[in-house]
């Protein structure tokens, strides 16, 4: 169980070798071996997407995937949305519309709108809502929410 | 002379928001030292029963495996004590930091591991060998109370309330409304769990705990005593908080034992919980059985109410005590005028997850008991259930309106409210009329569709106090300085934007400091909607002495009178015309031992929001399922210091509520096997689920207990939900009073409207029989 293979994890565009059990999570890769701890884990089962990362474009529940399984892909997390102190249109749009309390879920949800709204720009009101609605916050009521990932795909869409 | 406020009653953007959207939160689990240690806890499979033996042998030969502690290990370590409501007789009933010859629950911690890793250490706690002999569980509060221990029942104790003539009452009554209702057991689940990091500073003596959240001076005394250590020699520090809503950062038996372990082995010791061992071991909330009745005149007047109920505490007493049971049965007689009333709340003992506070605490509870309370006497005098609430409510000209009632120390006495007008303002909102209209047509055409109401009073602003100080650096920020705590409820913005104005700078230079016992000396923390009311006030005073203060001194280098002199902006000027300015952090120089002042605010009342909830739902005959079409929130808190913010909090809340109306439910098997052990079980609305709603913040009824008229805005997003949804269902099937169980899964709503329908093709008529057995006093049904 404890043997460690050595691989490479991209994490916004910078390489972390490391080494790791065949058992050891993304998260806890992502988190504990390359230090980026703005993806966080909150079930661990993959419901509440706390942990959601975009792994070679798609939003994926990084304590449902295997660290191994992630190497030689590029990873995305939290902390590469910004650009300087310039915040990511996603991250403004939730400062704006208070789309976040005490931010625990924000991480996930923004990575996947990001995914989402990246690969499909002009995603109905509808199936929006229901791609939001596989992430879990427990303090917003997901009111602003929805209202800021609208607000950031109307702003994505302008660019 | 001051200048209009600029920021409160504003919304302005959070400060809080930049660190959490970039990745920077520092929550628990983002907290490692070098060279820790991860604990990880071993926990009961067995609802009650006798330890046999704990054998770590095999745990202990893992490598990576440092150490196993069972209960001899901790055998000094005193049980936790209460917080809040202590009364006589609970002692006895509280935790063991680990069972010792008893286990009381499935997850109650039993054994604790030391290894270098998460992975380590959970692979070494399965290898911890328990030997239980189970016992038959006790589950069910409804019974008679059995043997907790010794000469100890089940029933750890009872709460009685009451004032007037409650069997004058009922002997002059017209009519009596009985019911029997019940509240499932649900909690507030916050997306982060529990967690804490612990170490020992060897060089300055002192323990230190980080993680903390919601009481941190409270917890740091009760560190303190209970592992027998001087009160300053234990800090504890509160990073990010991944919400609170009542469970997190009251003291648990992992608090004490990370802390205990830094002591013994001189490591950083870090305990993160996983979602199982959340949702089996955190606080639960919200369980009661009641049996209530009402004596009423003809036109549905109340002239008294007699509430007895049983209140499912699980295994143990831990920190709140009596809290929930007290203020269900304080705050039940909600904003209407209630002549005489008694309520007996026992508090018992089950084989199940120990309980505590969760949003709105035992109001959820009695305001859905009280509410169905009010449909049925309308059903009962055949009037409408706008109408029985207008009768019945508690006038504005009766304000302040002392109940008569104690509770947390104080007596319950509501400080100011119009009501009636609140009510109006819900009912012009939501298009009562209308609405009417539109969804008796739409049941004529064959839709479950109805609407409901609810109105409650709030409490919010729990004293005896809170001290603030404020600080100006040369640099001309601002540090405020309080003992109050965040748990993602916008504080760093709102006190800021409260001092802001009070000192005349700008809200986004000033930093406000939380949680951190070793920066202020006492603190009350977060918890009843306490914190802009009483920290706000504090800030509003303390910054007003700086101000002040900072007047007088640069009125002296600047060879003026103070009241020529005005602060904007940071800047001292002259008021209402050119001449010479100064920074504030420029006279900050000119103070040796600081530009500061310090205020304290104290309070012996309580202040009291009120609000009204409208819903309109369609119930799915097939499946039982319940779709929420329509919702209306109105809620007086006085003063909005952020009008977005406190948005934020009701709708926030109304999602929590509406999970334990429909959702949310901690489920046992027979044996006391928790159900409801991961996010698939334990449901939490979704954002499909949480309805769009339209939120009044009014402002009509201010508080005359502190100038700004603050009142908390916490807690009334969640508390009449059950109350709500149980009203609307009823319209929906067209039955008063079918509603009697929360949460209204879709098989109870299910075997509701096979009832329904198997009375119906009885040949009963449907207006005289009973619509469950729960509800099935004569007295509930609506006259012919």
């Amino acid at each position: 169980m404890s043997e460690k293979t050595d691989i490479t994890l991209t994490i916004n565009g910078c390489a972390h070798a490391i080494k790791v059990e065949p058992r050891r999570t993304l998260a806890d890769a992502i988190r504990e071996d390359c230090g980026q701890t703005g993806t966080h884990i909150g079930c661990e089962h993959g419901i509440c997407g706390a942990c959601t990362v975009i792994v070679d474009g798609e939003p994926v529940r990084s304590c449902l995937m295997f660290a191994v399984q992630a190497a030689g892909k590029p990873i995305r997390t939290v902390e590469g949305l910004a650009t300087g102190d310039a915040l990511h249109a996603i991250q403004q749009a939730f400062m704006d519309h208070h789309g976040l309390q005490c931010g625990f879920c924000t991480p996930g949800f923004l990575m996947l709108a990001v995914g989402v709204l990246e690969r499909e720009p002009d995603i109905s009101d509808e199936e929006l809502l229901d791609v939001l609605s596989s992430n879990l916050c427990r303090c917003t009521g997901y009111q602003n929410i929805i209202k800021a990932v609208r607000a950031a795909a109307k702003e994505m869409r302008g660019k | 002379m001051k200048a209009p406020a600029k920021y409160v009653g504003r919304s302005v953007p959070r400060l809080e928001d930049r660190p959490l959207l970039m990745g920077q939160g520092r929550f628990a689990a983002d907290i490692s030292f070098p060279g820790q240690w991860i604990m990880r806890v071993v926990r009961s499979p067995v609802a009650y029963g006798k330890i046999k033996s704990v054998d770590a042998t095999a745990a202990l030969k893992l490598p990576g495996v440092h150490a196993v502690w069972t209960a001899t290990d901790v055998a000094h370590i005193p049980r936790i004590g209460f917080r809040l409501t202590r009364i006589a007789g609970l002692e006895p009933y509280q935790q063991p930091v680990l069972a010792k010859d008893t286990v009381r629950y499935v997850g109650e911690p039993v054994a604790v591991v030391f290894a270098a890793d998460q992975y380590a250490a959970e692979d070494a706690a399965d290898l911890v060998e328990l030997k239980i002999e189970a016992l038959r569980a006790t589950l069910l509060v409804a019974e008679e109370p059995g043997v907790y221990e010794h000469e100890l029942t089940t029933e750890a104790g009872v709460v009685r309330k009451g004032y007037g003539d409650v069997e004058a009452a009922f002997r002059n009554a017209h009519a009596v409304v009985s019911l029997e209702l019940s509240v499932g057991r649900h909690s507030g689940v916050p997306l982060e769990t529990r967690g804490a990091v612990a170490r020992y500073d060897e060089r300055r003596d002192v323990l230190e705990m980080h993680g903390a959240a919601k009481v941190p001076h409270w917890n740091r005394d009760e560190i303190a005593r209970m592992l027998g250590r001087e009160t300053n020699s234990v800090q504890l520090y509160e990073g990010h908080v991944g919400g609170g809503f009542g469970i997190r950062g009251e003291l648990y038996p992992e608090d004490i034992l990370v802390c205990a372990a830094a002591l013994k082995f001189r490591k950083p010791i870090k305990w993160i919980e996983d979602r199982r061992e959340h949702l089996i071991a955190a606080n639960h909330s919200r369980q009661q059985d009641h049996k209530i009745r009402a004596a009423i005149d003809s036109a549905g007047r109340i002239l008294g109410i007699e509430d007895e109920f049983f209140h499912d505490n699980g295994a143990y007493m831990r920190t709140h005590a009596a809290t929930v049971p007290d203020l269900a049965a304080a705050m039940l007689p909600g904003p209407y005028v209630v002549p005489a009333y008694r309520a007996t709340g026992h508090i018992r003992l089950t084989n199940k997850t120990p309980c505590g506070t969760y949003r709105a605490p035992g109001r959820y509870e009695s305001t859905f008991v009280r509410e169905r309370l009010l449909d049925a006497i309308a059903a009962k005098v055949d009037v409408d259930v706008v109408e029985i609430r207008r009768r019945n409510l508690i006038a504005k000209s009766a304000m302040p309106y002392a109940l008569g009632l104690e509770t947390l120390g104080t007596h319950i006495v509501y400080d100011s409210g119009d009501y009636a007008l609140l009510l109006d303002k819900a009912l012009a909102a939501a298009d009562w009329k209308n609405l009417q209209q539109q969804l008796r047509r739409r049941r004529q055409a064959g839709e479950k569709i109805g609407a409901g109401i609810a109105m409650f009073v709030e409490k919010s602003g729990l004293g005896p106090f809170d001290t603030v100080c404020i600080e100006v650096a040369t640099d001309g920020t601002v540090e405020v300085i309080t003992g109050v705590a965040s748990i993602g409820q916008g504080v760093e913005t709102v006190i800021a934007q409260i001092c802001a104005d009070a000192l005349g700078v700008d809200y986004a230079n000033i930093r406000v400091i939380h949680g951190q016992t070793d920066r202020i000396e006492k603190g009350m923390g977060a918890f009843a909607s306490r914190v802009t009311v009483m920290c706000g006030e504090a800030t509003r005073l303390a910054a007003t002495k700086l101000r002040d203060k900072a007047l007088r001194a640069a009125a002296e280098l600047m060879q003026t009178s103070a009241d020529t002199l005005d602060i904007v902006n940071g800047e001292i000027i002259r008021a209402g015309g050119p001449g010479p300015s100064m920074p504030l952090g420029e006279l900050a120089r000119a103070f040796p031992a600081g530009l500061n002042a310090e205020g304290t605010f104290e309070s012996a009342h309580m202040v009291y929001p009120y609000g009204v909830h409208v819903a309109v739902v369609r119930v799915d005959s097939d499946t039982g399922a319940v779709a929420i079409e329509r919702y209306v929130i109105a809620y007086d808190i006085g003063k909005a210091v952020n009008p977005k913010l406190v948005e934020g909090q009701i709708i926030g809340g109304l999602a929590q509520g509406v999970g334990g109306a429909l959702l949310e439910e901690f489920l046992y098997d027979e044996n006391g096997e928790p159900l409801s052990v991961t996010f698939a079980d334990y449901l939490m609305p979704t954002a499909r689920e949480v309805p769009e709603v339209s939120v009044i913040v009014s402002e009509d009824a201010p508080s005359p207990l502190n100038p700004l008229g603050l009142k908390g805005a916490g807690e009334g997003g969640a508390n009449p939900v059950g109350a709500v949804i149980a009203s609307a269902i009823d319209d929906a099937l067209g039955r008063p009073g079918a509603v009697t169980q929360l949460p209204i899964s879709p098989q109870r709503l299910k075997a509701i409207m096979a009832r329904l329908s198997s009375s119906a093709k009885a040949g009963h008529d449907r207006d005289v029989t009973p619509a469950s057995s729960k509800a099935s006093s004569p007295d509930a049904a609506p006259p012919p």
